[in-house]
């Protein structure tokens, strides 16, 4: 029974990451239709930005990592500006645009840090363990399922209730009747690339806490399985992404742990396979 | 309804002003760019399109269309399947990139992105209703406010369209055809448009919301100028001025309606039908490649109504 | 090519093309013609006057200079002609035609990948995919199941045409971008699965190298790096052929009907899925080749082949060359192959060292050029080397067309769309 709730947080915890990376890629690409390969390097960005922060200039980790958000984020929204936006009449060549970026970035970070993973800090508050249900379970899996809802319920908010929200949705569901109603859905999508820097950063700076170091390669990982959440949750939906991540991160950790290791990514992929062959159209319904 | 929701002059409801006083204020004169096309635009049409030509990969749709919307009234823009009409109004509002010159009130439209046209006063009504199915009639109608200085006209619409009022959290995805196309011209009598641009919309309705959709495009002509695309000639016959004919994306034909109807033969070769059937058209759309138009010219036309920027 | 007086600019410019287009065996698609992004107008040759009357003898002549080029490559190895700056040893020494050989096998690589995406319009995430599965089951077949080389060459191509057809029947049935989505998946998990090293088959993260004692005896050693060339040149040969006939074939043009607007061939009554599968498959079949080759030149099979980032790469070649074109792939392959050996010397040669570290930093990592050269071609060159000639005529018919068109012919330049 331990083993199941251990495996159960930690499962929730990965899921938990998932989500914080494929949001932001869900809603990038259902409003925008940009497949943002670059979302990776941003999740990178924010995880050295905070072990910087925290370790180099000497920040408490409270504060590290909002710093780390907001770098994040800059990057998010100069990568929207100078990159994306220019290309808008090309689709393709925005997605190969952010397949540039996301080659170029992590070359960066290991040519300034090395290609080592650097251990992260783990503040005493947070690298403990609590007893849940028989089993023992490190506090950092909690501390990301706790962020991870926090960011669900804030999307959540923010496209029921904002005007900007409603620009989202209903832009996700055709883009050129909004610009037909007047709205310069451009600004949408610098926002949208923003909340999605914004979450991935966070999500780097998470990474870290939880595997307890971060190396440049991290975000690119990440960004595979962030890719298979979003196809399976349907593009363009926050909820959709969320139960995806959550059956993603379970099934890999059961599967891991009771079959070979390494057959658990393996899953994931049949998982998906099996999906698409049920529901070509995702979890919601809403595929490209 | 005895009493007309579109008053004349401000009297609370902002919503609509009483452009239809026919004077042309003078604003035709042009502003510099294509001064050729400029000294052509008769002063008194709200809407000058010139040579209006679209290209989408690779296949000329519009071979350089022209023709005019008067200051009053409605205009009807006619053809058969797969004539272009669709895909010059989507050109008009910039949805399809497109060459030559749409004047607007002295405005040049064609180098302006959507929302900019929009933002001139534009109301737009599309052929596919262009309803956010997962958001609820309120929230499409919110969506809509556009201008900051005037209050949007809720009153207006909810007076027009009383469903909607009752029906304003329910998603827009669940409404019948006619209540959708309800939320569309709504969505143009929100805002102090100064045209509204109504593409077929009473295509797939029943013939009682049909003649629902007719009455109140025609309250909303008498205080806004209306570009309707229709193939219902009955729905034309009643409420257009003047007409435009397009044909094989070029203009066929420009001129009063009453005449056009009551002659027979060009009624027949331009729209395809005799005029005195007072019937719908078939009831076309976006499946446009049907047997109807298998024997067409190599022109493709099953390619305008599928074209969807 | 021809002097132009303006009175005949416009046809000097079509004649030209027509020329170039016909010289160079550039096979663009009608798609490509009109979607120029100089808003280019198509110069049709006016009523009366054959563009046939206007190629010479040496415009007939100049066609044949694929062969010419072919004949070339294969009397490389018996030449000693030094080629200072591109290669470090003379032309026919075994360390450069180790870099040619590899230099075209990816060429031929970026070729096959290009009927998916340049022909088809499918963008495939996980191609590299079948290429390892040539490798390393050609080099299992070898060393597990004892077979002789050409044997175990045939059981390996033969592994990643069955697991092409299996993964693209799946991957097909979802469009558009899902479908990239999901051949990155499932690359990503084969890619796992070699390095985790299953049974000991795959080597981990070493690979495992070709046993020397089932090759024949004439792929081996440094002494017989020509034949080795040669069979890549073979295998480019090959490719090239494949991709010609099949996209000049029926089948073909459906795929580019695919390509521009799949509904449209929905409508004519086709069932898209198929033809897709098919040009899923043929690639998958002839990366799956090139994983054989490239098991011969480089005597071992290694986790690196099946990674995204391979993928990446031939997608890097296939945009810097031009897509869609016959021989952009091929140009693309071989410029990002040997820039990568270069780069590499590059990266660590003194003139870097000596440079600021904001400089030298980002320079002394090779992906990081890549990345960032990938994004120029994104923006300055949009559709490749290869479609280069035809945008700078194209640019030049405009601007001449655009001097008669003062007389009153419309402008041509489009506004609110893609320019």
């Amino acid at each position: 029974m331990d083993t199941v709730v251990l495996l159960s947080c930690t499962g929730l915890g990965l899921g938990a990451l998932y989500f914080l990376v494929a949001s932001g890629l869900s809603l990038i690409f259902g409003l925008m239709d940009v497949l943002n390969f670059a979302h990776g390097a941003l999740l990178s960005i924010g995880a050295y930005a905070t072990w910087w922060a925290g370790t180099e200039a000497g920040f408490p980790l409270w504060l590290a990592v909002p710093f780390g958000t907001l770098v994040g984020t800059a990057a998010a929204v100069l990568l929207e500006l100078f990159l994306i936006r220019p290309l808008y009449s090309s689709p393709r060549d925005q997605i190969l645009a952010t397949v540039g970026v996301g080659l170029a970035v992590p070359a960066l970070l290991m040519g300034i840090w090395g290609a080592d993973a650097r251990p992260f800090p783990q503040p005493a508050l947070l690298s403990g363990t609590w007893h849940l249900l028989g089993a023992t379970v490190p506090v950092n899996r909690f501390v990301l399922v706790a962020a991870a809802g926090v960011l669900l319920l804030a999307l959540l908010l923010f496209l029921a209730r904002t005007r900007y929200g409603l620009i989202v949705r209903a832009g996700v569901e055709d883009r050129a009747m909004v610009t037909a109603l007047g709205i310069d859905v451009r600004r949408a999508f610098t926002l949208v690339f923003a909340i999605g820097g914004a979450a991935a950063a966070l999500g780097g700076a998470l990474c870290g806490l939880y595997f307890g170091s971060i190396n440049p390669g991290q975000g690119t990982g990440l960004l595979i399985f962030a890719f298979v959440v979003v196809v399976m949750g349907g593009m363009g939906s926050v909820t959709g992404a969320a139960v995806a991540s959550v059956g993603v991160g379970l099934v890999q950790q059961f599967a891991n742990y009771y079959t070979a290791a390494g057959l658990g990514d393996l899953s994931v992929v049949v998982l998906l396979a099996v999906l698409l062959l049920v529901r070509p159209r995702g979890l919601t319904g809403r595929l490209a | 309804m005895t009493d007309s929701p579109f008053p004349a002059a401000a009297s609370g409801s902002a919503a609509l002003t009483s452009a239809g006083t026919g004077t042309g204020t003078g604003t035709g004169t042009g502003l510099g760019g294509p001064g050729a096309a400029l000294a052509q635009a008769p002063a008194n049409s709200l809407l000058s399109v010139r040579d209006l030509r679209v290209v989408i990969d690779g296949l000329h749709i519009l071979h350089g269309v022209d023709f005019d919307v008067a200051r009053t009234g409605v205009t009807a823009l006619l053809g058969r399947n797969g004539a272009g009409k669709t895909t010059t109004v989507k050109a008009v509002m910039g949805l399809v990139p497109r060459t030559g010159s749409v004047l607007f009130d002295g405005t040049e439209l064609s180098f302006l992105p959507t929302h900019l046209v929009v933002r001139r006063g534009i109301g737009y009504a599309p052929e596919d209703r262009g309803i956010f199915a997962g958001l609820t009639v309120a929230e499409n109608l919110r969506l809509a406010e556009r201008d900051r200085a005037t209050e949007p006209a809720y009153r207006l619409v909810h007076e027009l369209f009383p469903e909607l009022k009752q029906r304003a959290g329910q998603l827009a995805g669940t409404l019948s055809g006619g209540q959708q196309q309800m939320v569309a011209i709504g969505r143009t009598l929100l805002n102090r448009n100064r045209l509204i641009i109504a593409d077929e919309p009473t295509k797939g309705l029943a013939p009682k919301i049909v003649a629902e959709v007719a009455d109140v495009l025609a309250r909303a002509a008498e205080a806004v100028p209306v570009l309707l695309v229709e193939q219902n000639l009955a729905l034309v016959r009643r409420l257009a001025g003047t007409c435009a004919v397009l044909a094989d994306g070029r203009t066929a034909h420009q001129g009063d309606t009453a005449e056009l109807l009551a002659d027979e033969e060009a009624a027949r070769r331009l729209l395809g039908v005799g005029s005195k059937r007072a019937g719908a058209g078939p009831a076309a759309g976006p499946s446009a490649v049907g047997p109807s138009t298998a024997g067409r010219a190599p022109t493709a036309p099953s390619v305008t109504s599928e074209v969807n920027p | 090519m021809s002097t132009k007086t303006p009175d005949t600019s416009t046809d000097g410019t079509a004649a030209d093309r027509a020329a170039a287009g016909s010289a160079g065996g550039t096979d663009t698609s009608p798609a490509e013609r009109h979607s120029g992004r100089a808003g280019e107008i198509r110069a049709i040759p006016r009523t009366g006057e054959s563009i046939t009357e206007r190629s010479t003898a040496v415009h007939r002549a100049l066609r044949w200079w694929p062969i010419a080029l072919l004949i070339l490559f294969l009397v490389a190895p018996y030449s000693a002609l030094p080629v200072p700056g591109l290669l470090d040893g003379p032309l026919g020494s075994p360390g450069s035609l180790q870099l040619i050989a590899l230099c075209l096998l990816y060429g031929a690589l970026a070729t096959g990948y290009d009927l998916l995406l340049g022909r088809t319009g499918l963008l495939s995430f996980g191609h590299a995919l079948y290429f390892a599965t040539g490798l390393y089951a050609t080099n299992l077949g070898m060393l597990e199941l004892r077979l002789p080389f050409a044997a175990a060459a045939l059981f390996g191509v033969a592994c990643a045409v069955a697991l092409a057809l299996l993964l693209g029947s799946v991957s097909l049935r979802v469009t558009g971008i899902g479908f990239s989505m999901v051949t990155l998946a499932f690359a990503q998990a084969g890619s796992i699965l070699v390095q985790r090293n299953p049974g000991g088959l795959t080597g981990g993260e070493e690979g495992r190298s070709a046993p020397a004692d089932q090759l024949p005896s004439a792929l081996l050693g440094i002494e017989n790096t020509a034949n080795l060339y040669w069979i890549a040149v073979a295998y480019l040969a090959l490719t090239l052929a494949a991709v010609h006939w099949a996209v000049g074939s029926p089948v073909g043009r459906v795929w580019e009907g695919i390509k521009e607007n799949e509904r449209r061939v929905e409508v004519l009554g086709l069932r898209p899925y198929g033809y897709k599968l098919v040009a899923f498959v043929l690639a998958g079949g002839l990366a799956a080749v090139g994983g054989v080759v490239y098991l011969l030149l480089t005597g071992g099979a290694t986790p690196q082949a099946a990674t995204s980032d391979a993928t990446l790469s031939l997608l890097v070649m296939v945009v810097l060359g031009g897509s869609g074109t016959r021989w952009g792939p091929l140009l693309g392959g071989v410029i990002y192959t040997w820039a990568g050996h270069r780069l590499g010397d590059l990266a660590n040669s003194e003139t870097i060292a000596d440079l600021p570290a904001v400089l030298r930093v980002p320079l002394s990592q090779p992906l990081f050029l890549l990345g960032g050269l990938f994004v120029a071609v994104v923006y300055l060159l949009p559709g490749g080397l290869a479609r280069l000639p035809a945008r700078v005529h194209a640019a030049r018919s405009v601007r001449s067309a655009r001097a008669m068109g003062r007389a009153g012919a419309p402008s041509a330049r489009p506004t609110g769309g893609p320019t």
